[in-house]
């Protein structure tokens, strides 16, 4: 059982966005104020200023909560995406370029097949067995890529690894996961 | 399949994804990503990636107060509009992607560009350690000196194409020279080639113009 099915957060984003539920809103921080926290911790943020944070980023997604939609991305992805730009603005001091959906200069997509539209919960639960399948020295690979503001060369050079081991591992990795993101049944 | 041929791979879209990656190359990325449909998905793939790890990621618990100081904050909060885009130069020869925009300003001719043999350029986010980001404007038909580099070249072209090493770069194309690479990219003849470049490293003229020119000129 993953997270997002246990809690059933895509519910829980729909509640806050539409009808504005305060209710809602405390059982999405209960879940993923901790979460976000723990992130914030691994990126170096002290107690203080990871709960800072959090407060901001939890803030954001209730404004932003109208945006959030749930056939692009899950709502743990979505909270992903607001914390990991936050911190760039605030621990890296850095601005985050982004994409904007509305750029006219948008190259457009090719309209995806019909099938294509995997069932959110679905893809979690699979999504989740995949990583617990993963060999421990990709998975851990994984987690300095995402929890630690490592390029690939730092994170070769922490591990005391060959750069192209670190890269082969983390598209071992990437690629098992993404299949289960790109193949439906 | 509609979008470029040449990519900047997927290691570097993983570092975009999640977030590891210095604001120079990011932009680059980001630009890249506004013509690329194909990467597009592939960076969207590797957020919800991001978004399954912190799922899994062991919790740190809060301070109890937290909470009540959040819910007390939310009748402050209003929604946010999307964030507000800029407002691309009119007078740029392409059409900007909106993050490279957020960049330029509203005068793409007011920039502020060097003229060189063959070249225009003008310096983006100066000052940040380790990277030179440079939007150019190579003259129809121009060759560049031959060079290597120290480190790393990405160039993205966003108008006009060129030729190096025997490949063809257009509009969303990305060409990647490693530190080894001595190259000599040719303009196409038929316009002006317009490129964003992000280097990781000073570069080294190596052709005997080049020498020559070296202490004056950065390709
Ligand atoms: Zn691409
Ligand atoms: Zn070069």
């Amino acid at each position: 059982m993953t997270l997002s099915d246990a809690y059933d957060l895509q519910s829980l984003m729909a509640a806050i966005a539409v009808d504005r539920d305060r209710g809602a809103f405390a059982s999405l921080f209960r879940v993923m104020a901790p979460r976000i926290k723990a992130y914030l911790r691994r990126l170096g943020a002290t107690d203080e200023v990871a709960e800072d944070l959090v407060q901001d980023v939890m803030l954001t997604v209730w404004r932003r909560a109208v945006q959030f939609d749930p056939a692009k991305a899950s709502a743990s992805t979505w909270i992903f995406t607001i914390a990991r730009n936050r911190r760039i603005d605030v621990l890296r001091r850095e601005r985050r370029p982004e994409i904007d959906p509305e750029d006219p200069a948008l190259v457009a997509d090719a309209p995806p097949a019909a099938d294509d539209a995997l069932e959110a919960a679905d893809m979690g639960e699979r999504l989740h067995s995949a990583m617990q399948g993963l060999p421990e020295g990709q998975l851990s690979l994984l987690k300095l890529a995402y929890f630690e503001d490592l390029s690939h060369s730092q994170i070769a050079e922490r591990m005391d690894l060959p750069l192209g081991t670190v890269k082969s591992r983390l598209r071992l990795a990437t690629a098992r996961l993404k299949s289960v993101l790109e193949h439906i049944a | 399949m509609t979008g470029p041929i040449h990519h900047p791979g997927e290691d570097l879209l993983l570092e975009y994804a999640a977030g590891s990656m210095p604001e120079p190359l990011a932009l680059l990325v980001a630009t890249h990503l506004t013509l690329c449909p194909a990467c597009r998905a592939e960076a969207a793939r590797l957020e919800t990636l991001g978004g399954a790890m912190l799922e899994e990621i062991g919790p740190e618990p809060v301070s109890e107060s937290l909470l009540d100081r959040v819910l007390d904050c939310l009748d402050d909060a209003a929604e946010l509009a999307p964030q507000a885009g800029a407002r691309p130069a009119t007078d740029a020869p392409f059409a900007v992607p909106m993050p490279l925009a957020r960049y330029l300003g509203e005068s793409f001719g007011g920039l502020g560009w060097r003229s060189m043999i063959g070249l225009k350029e003008v310096e983006l986010l100066k000052g940040r350690p380790g990277f030179t980001t440079r939007l150019m404007r190579i003259a129809p038909g121009a060759v560049m000196p031959r060079h290597t580099h120290e480190g790393a070249e990405m160039t993205l072209v966003l108008a006009g194409g060129f030729t190096d090493r025997g490949n063809h770069f257009v509009r969303g194309d990305v060409a990647i020279a490693g530190p080894d690479d001595d190259h000599q990219p040719v303009a196409d003849a038929d316009g002006e080639c317009i490129c964003l470049a992000v280097t990781s490293a000073p570069l080294r003229l190596t052709g005997p113009i080049g020498r020559y020119l070296n202490p004056f000129i950065r390709i």
